[in-house]
């Protein structure tokens, strides 16, 4: 397996405990990033999913990437979705994602609406490959991709998560 | 889009049927060809709709940020139909035929969902399931993953036989004269890709039910609506349908007709077959407004269709798909894991589990046995749901799961033992919500979430009504907790908003020089009886009002109802004035100093606009005197219901169609500041200053308000019956609201964004 042709990587970088924000109001913020193109991506379009339990939270679809603040398995985190290919190495994409998905972070925290009020641990984050076909849930090509990640996240704590059917994915926790 | 789309096709080798990889390659080769720009754009818009592939709000690269309409900056300018564009993200459509699920085909749909969509699986109302925001070239990859376990996304959407819908409780049902499903299974794949159901002008939708009373089979709101009934004949049982057709929802609505009391079963795929053809060939084709079958069966009658259609039998050419399925029809029957057993009454149970029971078990007919309802929140549910739901399945029945029209799903035979782990189960996955058909089980299309088609936001609305009646406790209240409410976005009822005790659905109106988001009120339609009657709208309440709307009138129901009184008794008892002297009191709206609330819809900060479909400035704070006589229009509409409620026929239909005149000399005069007084005159000046200028063209429908109007015009003098003046009313309705979206569209837009 060549890790170079795995693509679509998934940041998603939790939010800390001492948060106490209103994901609802994500719904204007994520509005107003469309309306003031303040992303590179072209973005798109808000999508709630407020009222599923556990679910995707606050989208902001985008033609290359989504942004959300994602509740998935009751943990809220902003999520970095890459859908559009990018050129480069494996460990370019990783860095590219987490690179977006850390720029997200610190623009919501200054939003009026949060600020004071949300706050992101940067050293508890997940990465994930949003393609079945591209990286198998397997020990193999968790074989292959973990050395990859450790190159991306020096001093980090890397571990593989998830079940069977899951995408492949990886914890990082930093000290 | 995805790097892998290539690959799937050899990574699934023969996972995939031949016939289904044979056609999906075909598909593939002509997305390569539409990139070549090789195809017309509208040919290249039905191939794709009939893969289910449909388009979705702002696709014309045109989005209003509450403020102006902004380009959306799309990489590629190609399009993928009219008026739509390539990258744009569009809404794939997956057929579920009666709803049939099991273990693998939910673990495939989790895990599309995350990879192609937004993590969310949808339910329809009509059993399918929708993956939103998919690119145009992941389609092929993910149709040839969904084929892999035996469903197909061919003629989803487009003029083609849509998903055959039943009773998700056939063959499990106490009522049930049979079970439905192997005929729906049977007439699913016998029409898929039938040359004979190709060229029709507009969709054609079958539904099957069990039995006539209860209305989950919704048979007549179909325009193949067939309701399992036996015939007892040389002292055998004989298996049959009561066939209606021509049914439909939509911006006319209309109730089917009955075609015929029995179909023996050996009849039915035929009579489809030359039913299909007489639509094929006689059905309208160039006004798609018109081209439903409802629209053939009305015009030609039913006795001219029925003979029709008996003449086209007599000539089909024999095929053996006719009666083959007949040989063994318990070929598909359900066994259940467990053996039946009983609830231990006696045993500790957990907290909310007799809540839970109350609202979401059915007992089957086979004794020891349950069906369960999952209350989904508007129809969605995540990828890690449907792998619980899977996990689920196999653990307490062999796989048996169904999705409804009310866009839940259901688990059937389990053995009612199992039930106290099996609602620990789904707690666990946060599917154990105790709402299943009641008042807060509430319904909804995607309305402006996703649909270009829409005007307001019914998910918003549906959503919040969802949160307030749950909190409220609404689903335990014996009076009202069995009411129904669905929404709409817009007039095209995908909603279902006029088969629901209460229904909604979006429209707007012009307040204070801003365009502000409503839902016309719709009350008593009976969703009992195969949805037997359809409510009527009484009047525009603005969007933020509707949740006080609702606890007016299930207040008023749950104190003045007589002993065992229906809702839809209630609503005929207190009469039509009344109910909407209880709305008037929410009609108002607040300027927006006062509260600016009112100028944005539900879930979305953005000032409310038509903007995404084209507008014109602002005109501040003027009122025109349009403002009040489409207001005039509305409660002659409204007049016209009361005196057809009364029996005056005749006096309700005149009522309505000089409303519709009314609304054409109310924008003439908008327009020109006079306009004549005499109908003919009316209808002249507005066929030409509106309607071959193509200023009242709705941005989708087109000139189809128009063209009911100089219809109704020309057939003013014909004497109606009670339905032909119901459709009528209808019709009027709907103009005056193209009226208003026609002064909308001439006239205001909000002049400043809250986000």
């Amino acid at each position: 397996m060549d890790p170079n042709a795995v693509q679509h990587i998934n940041v998603k970088i939790f939010v800390d405990k001492s948060s106490e924000f209103r994901l609802d109001d994500t719904i204007r913020v994520f509005h107003r990033w469309i309306r003031d193109s303040i992303r590179p991506e072209l973005l798109i379009d808000v999508a709630d999913y407020q009222h599923v339990p556990a679910g995707p939270g606050v989208l902001l679809i985008g033609h290359e990437a989504n942004y959300s603040l994602d509740n998935r398995e009751n943990r809220i985190g902003l999520l970095y979705n890459r859908k559009s290919e990018l050129d480069g190495t494996f460990e370019s994409r990783v860095r590219q994602a987490h690179r977006s998905a850390l720029e997200a972070c610190e623009l919501l925290e200054k939003e009026p609406e949060f600020e004071g009020k949300l706050h992101f641990d940067r050293k508890t984050l997940e990465v994930f490959v949003n393609d079945r076909l591209l990286a198998p849930n397997t020990d193999g090509t968790w074989q292959v991709l973990q050395p990859e990640l450790e190159k991306c996240f020096p001093g980090f704590t890397i571990k593989r998560e998830g079940e069977p059917r899951d995408l492949l994915r990886a914890a990082v926790a930093g000290n | 889009m995805k790097a892998s789309n290539l690959q799937w096709k050899a990574q699934l080798g023969d996972r995939v049927p031949e016939t289904f990889s044979a056609e999906l390659d075909v598909f593939e080769h002509e997305i390569a060809l539409k990139k070549q720009n090789k195809i017309e754009d509208r040919v290249f818009a039905e191939t794709r709709l009939r893969r289910g592939a449909y388009g979705q709000r702002y696709d014309n690269g045109q989005r209003s940020d509450g403020q102006t309409t902004r380009t959306l900056n799309y990489p590629s300018s190609a399009t993928k139909g009219p008026n739509t564009l390539w990258d744009a993200p569009g809404m794939q459509r997956i057929k579920i035929p009666f709803g049939g699920l099991d273990a693998p085909q939910m673990e495939m749909l989790a895990d599309l969902c995350e990879e192609y969509s937004d993590g969310i699986a949808h339910i329809t109302t009509r059993q399918d399931v929708q993956l939103h925001f998919i690119h145009i070239e992941d389609t092929p990859a993910l149709m040839r993953r969904l084929a892999s376990v035996g469903i197909t996304t061919r003629e989803a959407c487009g003029n083609s036989v849509r998903n055959v819908t039943a009773c998700p409780i056939a063959g499990v049902c106490r009522e049930q004269t049979f079970d439905v499903t192997p005929y729906a299974k049977a007439i699913t794949y016998f029409l898929l890709g039938h040359p004979d159901a190709q060229s029709f002008g507009r969709k054609f939708k079958i539904a099957f039910s069990g039995c006539k009373e209860n209305a989950c089979g919704l048979a007549r709101l179909h325009d193949f609506g067939a309701i399992a009934v036996t015939r007892e004949e040389g002292g055998k049982t004989r298996r049959g349908f009561e066939l209606w057709v021509g049914g439909g929802l939509g911006p006319v609505p209309q109730q089917a007709r009955l075609y015929d009391e029995f179909v023996p079963e050996e009849e039915i795929l035929p009579l489809s077959q030359a039913i299909a053809r007489v639509f094929a060939r006689l059905g309208e084709k160039k006004n798609r407004n018109t081209a439903r079958l409802k629209f053939l069966v009305s015009k030609l009658g039913i006795e001219e269709f029925k003979k029709l259609v008996t003449a086209e039998r007599a000539v089909l050419p024999y095929d053996p798909r006719w009666t083959d399925y007949l040989k063994d029809l318990s070929k598909d029957n359900e066994e259940p894991l467990k053996a039946p057993s009983l609830l231990q009454i006696g045993a500790a149970l957990a907290p909310g589990f007799e809540r839970w029971h109350s609202t979401n078990i059915y007992r089957q007919r086979q004794e020891g046995y349950a069906t369960v309802t999952l209350a989904l929140p508007l129809g969605d549910i995540t990828a890690t749901q449907l792998r619980a739901v899977a996990d689920i399945s196999r653990t307490y029945m062999r796989e048996t799961v169904r999705s409804t029209v009310e866009q839940n799903l259901v688990l059937r035979w389990v053995s009612e033992a199992d039930l106290p782990n099996l609602y620990a189960d789904l707690n666990r996955a946060d599917l154990a919500a105790p709402i299943a058909g009641t008042i807060a089980d509430v319904s909804s299309c995607p309305g402006t979430d996703t649909c270009k088609l829409g005007i307001a936001s019914s998910r918003g609305l549906a959503g919040e009504l969802r949160t307030r009646l749950a909190e409220n406790n609404a689903a335990l209240d014996e009076s009202i907790g069995g009411l129904r409410i669905k929404v709409s976005g817009c007039f095209n009822s995908c909603g279902q908003h006029h088969v629901a005790d209460l229904g909604f659905y979006g429209v707007s109106r012009n307040k204070n020089g801003y365009t502000v988001p409503h839902f016309q009120v719709l009350l008593g339609g009976e969703w009992a009886n195969n949805a037997g009657s359809y409510g009527l709208a009484i009047g525009a309440v603005p969007s933020k009002r509707i949740p006080e709307t609702v606890d007016r009138i299930t207040g008023r129901y749950r104190a003045e109802r007589l002993d065992g009184e229906t809702f839809q008794a209630f609503i005929k008892r207190i009469g039509k004035a009344e109910c909407k002297k209880m709305i008037e009191e929410f009609a108002a709206v607040p300027t927006h100093e006062e509260d600016p609330s009112f100028y944005s819809d539900w879930g979305d900060p953005r000032e409310f606009t038509l903007g995404d479909i084209g507008v014109g400035e602002c005109a501040g704070e003027v009122v025109y005197p349009i403002d009040f006589q489409l207001v005039a229009c509305e409660r002659e509409v409204f007049e016209a219901q009361l005196q057809l409620d009364g029996g005056n026929i005749e006096k309700a239909a005149r009522m309505a169609y000089e409303s519709m005149l009314h609304g054409a000399q109310a924008l003439l005069k908008f327009k020109f500041l006079v306009a004549p007084e005499e109908a003919a005159m009316i209808v002249d000046d507005f066929r030409k200053q509106f309607y071959d200028t193509e200023i009242f063209f709705d941005p989708f429908v087109r000139g189809k308000f128009a063209q009911d109007f100089f219809r109704i015009h020309e057939e003013s003098a014909l004497p109606k019956t009670n339905e032909t003046a119901h459709q009528l009313i209808e019709e009027a309705q709907l103009f005056i609201e193209a009226c208003y979206s026609c002064y909308a569209r001439m006239t205001a837009t909000p002049v400043k964004a809250s986000v």
